[in-house]
């Protein structure tokens, strides 16, 4: 399997190598090229020369497949997915797929024929799954006309194996390279079949991601990885109290440093340093004196923030996301009734590719490479930074060293522009430091919540009241999406009514969901799993609670609450038998459960652990998902294995706290995360049970923690309620 | 002015004695499947080897490495053929976003020369490095298939610490 691109930043990425060589096929399923370093001129990836049988399909005579993908791939392999599912319904041989990626302002040119660019709430494959797969059929459908043409037949008599047409009747064959420039001629059909995914044969199976071998030879380049002639470097600084400004520098004490070019007032918030390289710069710019005029918000702390939310959970006022019956005066009544507070703090997304852009601004032209999870949203950020049109503007798209939604922003797009802007016709690769992601970044939203349940004398809940208190990604990002009546609809995921992609899987007699929004300075961010995160650790610790204040196993007491659910249970019920929950745990280990539902997925997790002398061990994991449909087992399988260091590192170690106003972590030595020595053993079970569509990049990160919490009560009797798991002593 | 064997050739660059190998390697010899990740030597992004160990390259001073030394970058390690970690690497596919894969597939190089028969426990504490996508599991089996391969095709008498 090879790959080529042909978007300029993806260049270099590896080629069939005519000095690669071939692995030994007992290495491999089959024999498969490993080309090494060969930078391909970029004259070569013209594609003005490539048939385009339409927008998703470009076919060259030499046979070799080009399938377009419009969707980020960050890591979490869509991109592989994607083509599956245009080349099953293309049928062409998956051995001669590669990919090209799409830009925005190209989308735009041809009436946005690849539709949504953007990559977020684990909609890559689930929200384009149609129109993709249409895409192949159609450019199959005009194939095989063009052949059939050829030959005088009927379209109908012709058949399709790997990317070769036959016409059985007459013997005569031909092949989807041979026909592609007249198919490309062809009106396309406006109707077409798709296959039944029982009958699948590419999408479906557990095919090697097609993105892989330019990340084993440093080849791949990524943002920070990408440069110009003539390129320049600049590093920026941002006050670290968030709404603070920049208040005055002093350029002269670092402009005879060598290599730097400038020192540059970004915007009202951000000073520059321009240099010949980036340790230059960057060096440059930590001697820089540089007056912050931090404002009000800088006597914010985390005791501040967490009173303002403290409040919130007594608060009269509150938005309501599910309501049946009257909880609150069943609970007033109520003779027993159980309650808790928990909290989730802000999170840094950290991914390890820090984030860049390279924009090149001249009067007429603005161009950026880089990444982005926002195609679109990149290329209006960056035209409102450069005040040109948008149609004189290129977003050139690349593949991402990990985001998990800090791409969702534009916030560097708009700095980066803001730097190439006062340096014109220069190309600008804007890189930051980790110290500036970590003080910059958009965080996972700080929430905490008041739990209450009442129970009967046989242990039934009659209610319960879930109060949410804290902060709206909405507020600050999307303020249209805000209602009406001033909700956000996003908090409650997870927890809302029937039919909805996050749909609560327990029925109560009487329940009510409410959110008293509470909006600290420091911004907020989609992280991936997003408001699923907090409200699995509420919810199904709290299920924990409620099962052990009556008595009563946390599975089987779950299974009485998700009698309605049943897909809920499915997921919940293979997770626990994974595990041997009817069976004795290993001596001196001890297990929890956790389910929920979210971006259009049903996930559990079960989870084994010990605890000797205050420290957790996690032994195991048992994680079970039905997403309806699974494309690449493969890609499924390791983003849910992912998941749980992603999950984990979370409830084990994640918080960004605040003093002075400022995020106090600066790094990794003081923002932790797991690594090879804690990875638990992941078993996963996929079961799909096809009707929908759900994602499977985000759900189960949210099971992860609740799962080993309600471990680790097991295990220790101690209730961890405020995340993460480190401040508290087993 | 520092004189740099990288990948078995000699190098002279013009840069500040405190320059990380990192930047070096990055910004002057252009050699940037070598990673940056955190610029204090906690995630492991930029390692690289020094005469066959292995060395996170963003805190060390350029002005600490001898011309006799040798520095071997991703680059390097599959340059004439891939090694054994590569192939596993690429059949069990192994990377995820894959920015941090440089640094894994030098990590593990470093130790599998070292110790070519290493416990999962002693893999388990020596690479050290982060992935946020999670590769953890695969990065494991990935090492352990190398290391069979590498010990099944090693000489019976030769040395075990045969490096490319």
């Amino acid at each position: 399997m090879t790959q080529t691109t042909a978007s300029a930043p993806q260049s270099t990425g590896p080629r069939l190598s005519r000095r690669g060589f071939l692995a030994s096929a007992s290495l491999t399923a089959g024999a498969f090229t490993f080309g090494f370093n060969m930078l391909a001129p970029q004259a070569v990836l013209a594609q003005a020369a490539a048939p385009e049988v339409n927008a998703w399909v470009v076919i060259r005579p030499d046979e070799t497949v080009t399938i377009r993908i419009a969707r980020t791939e960050m890591g979490q392999g869509s991109l592989t997915g994607l083509a599956q599912l245009v080349a099953e319904e293309l049928e062409c041989d998956w051995a001669q797929v590669r990919f090209e990626l799409v830009n925005p302002a190209r989308n735009r040119s041809r009436q946005n024929v690849w539709r949504d660019l953007s990559t977020g709430g684990s909609r890559a494959i689930r929200g384009s799954h149609d129109y993709v797969r249409r895409g192949g059929a159609t450019a199959r459908a005009m194939l095989v006309q063009a052949a059939a043409n050829g030959w005088g037949v009927a379209p109908a008599e012709c058949s399709v194996t790997k990317g070769v047409i036959v016409h059985a009747a007459s013997g005569r064959r031909t092949t989807y390279g041979a026909v592609a420039v007249a198919a490309a001629a062809i009106t396309p059909p406006e109707q077409v079949a798709l296959k039944d995914p029982k009958t699948w044969t590419i999408a479906g199976q557990p095919l090697k991601r097609l993105d892989t071998l330019d990340k084993l030879n440093g080849s791949l380049v990524y943002g920070p990885d990408f440069t110009l002639p003539g390129m320049l470097v600049a590093v920026p600084r941002a006050c670290p109290v968030h709404g603070g400004k920049l208040k005055s520098f002093d350029a002269a004490a670092v402009a005879s440093r060598r290599g730097v070019k400038q020192v540059l007032r970004v915007d009202d918030a951000t000073v520059a340093v321009v240099a010949d390289t980036f340790w230059r710069a960057k060096s440059a710019l930590d001697a820089l004196p540089i007056v912050w005029d931090e404002g009000g918000n800088a006597t914010a702390s985390s005791e501040t923030i967490a009173a303002s939310l403290r409040e919130g959970l007594s608060a009269e006022k509150a938005y309501v996301g599910n309501r049946i019956g009257d909880a609150k005066g069943v609970l007033t009544q109520a003779a027993r009734v159980i309650e808790a507070d928990y909290g989730y703090p802000y999170q840094n997304h950290a991914p390890m590719e820090i984030l860049s852009a390279t924009v090149r601004w001249s009067a007429q032209r603005c161009e950026m490479w880089g990444p982005t999870q926002v195609a679109d949203a990149a290329l209006d950020e960056m035209a409102k930074a450069a005040g040109l049109p948008a149609t004189a503007c290129e977003v050139h798209t690349m593949r991402i060293g990990g985001s998990f939604g800090r791409r969702l922003y534009t916030d560097y797009v708009r700095i980066a522009t803001l730097i190439a802007k006062q340096l014109p016709d220069t190309p600008v690769k804007m890189m930051w430091t980790r110290e500036e992601d970590m003080a910059q970044g958009q965080y996972h939203p700080v929430t905490q919540c008041r739990l209450r349940a009442s129970l009967d004398n046989a242990g039934e809940v009659q209610a319960l009241h879930m109060r949410l208190s804290g902060q709206s990604i909405f507020a600050y990002h999307a303020p249209s999406r805000i209602t009406a009546e001033g909700g956000d609809p996003i908090v409650y995921q997870g927890l809302v009514a029937e039919g909805a992609e996050m749909a609560l899987g327990y029925t109560f007699p009487h329940l009510l969901v409410d959110h008293a929004m509470r909006n600290p300075h420091v911004r907020p961010g989609a992280w991936r799993g997003v408001n699923l995160n907090q409200n699995a650790v509420y919810l199904e610790c709290f299920i924990d609670e409620l099962a052990h204040a009556a008595g009563q196993d946390p599975l089987a007491f779950r299974r009485k609450l998700m009698a309605r659910h049943p897909k809920h249970l499915a997921v919940l019920e293979a997770a626990a038998k994974g595990i041997g929950w009817d069976s004795p745990a290993p001596a001196g280990r001890h297990r929890g459960l956790a389910q929920i539902m979210g971006f259009g997925s049903y996930v559990a997790a079960a989870a084994e652990v010990s605890v000797t002398d205050g420290k957790l061990s996690i032994h195991r994991i048992v994680a079970a998902t039905d997403p309806g449909h699974v494309v690449n087992p493969q890609q499924v399988e390791t983003q849910i294995t992912g998941s749980f260091v992603y999950g984990l590192s979370a409830m084990l170690y994640g918080e960004c706290t605040v003093k002075d106003g400022r995020i106090e972590q600066q790094n990794f030595d003081t923002y932790n995360v797991m690594r090879l020595d804690e990875m638990p053993q992941v078993e996963v079970i996929t079961m799909p049970s096809g009707g929908f569509w759900g994602g499977v990049g985000e759900p189960t990160i949210a099971v992860a923690a609740p799962a080993v919490l309600n471990a680790v009560f097991a295990a220790t009797g101690k209730r961890v309620r405020q995340l993460p798991l480190k401040n508290t002593p087993l | 002015m520092a004189q740099l064997n990288i990948n078995g050739k000699s190098v002279t660059v013009d840069v500040e004695d405190d320059t990380p190998l990192l930047w070096v390697l990055r910004e002057q010899v252009g050699l940037t499947g070598t990673k940056y990740g955190c610029g204090i030597g906690q995630c492991g992004a930029c390692t690289v080897q020094l005469d066959g160990a292995a060395l996170r390259s963003c805190v060390m001073p350029v002005a600490a490495v001898t011309p006799q030394q040798k520095v071997t970058t991703i680059e390097g390690l599959g340059a004439e053929q891939p090694h054994p970690l590569q192939l596993a690497w690429a059949e069990l596919d192994v990377a995820q976003c894959g920015y941090c894969q440089s640094g894994m597939l030098m990590a593990a190089a470093a130790l599998l020369a070292q110790n070519p028969d290493p416990s999962e426990a002693q893999i388990r504490s020596e690479i050290s490095n982060i992935c946020r996508c999670g590769t953890y599991a695969r990065v494991l089996a990935g090492i352990q298939l190398a290391a069979r391969r590498m010990r099944a095709s090693a000489p019976a008498h030769s040395a075990p610490a045969a490096r490319n």
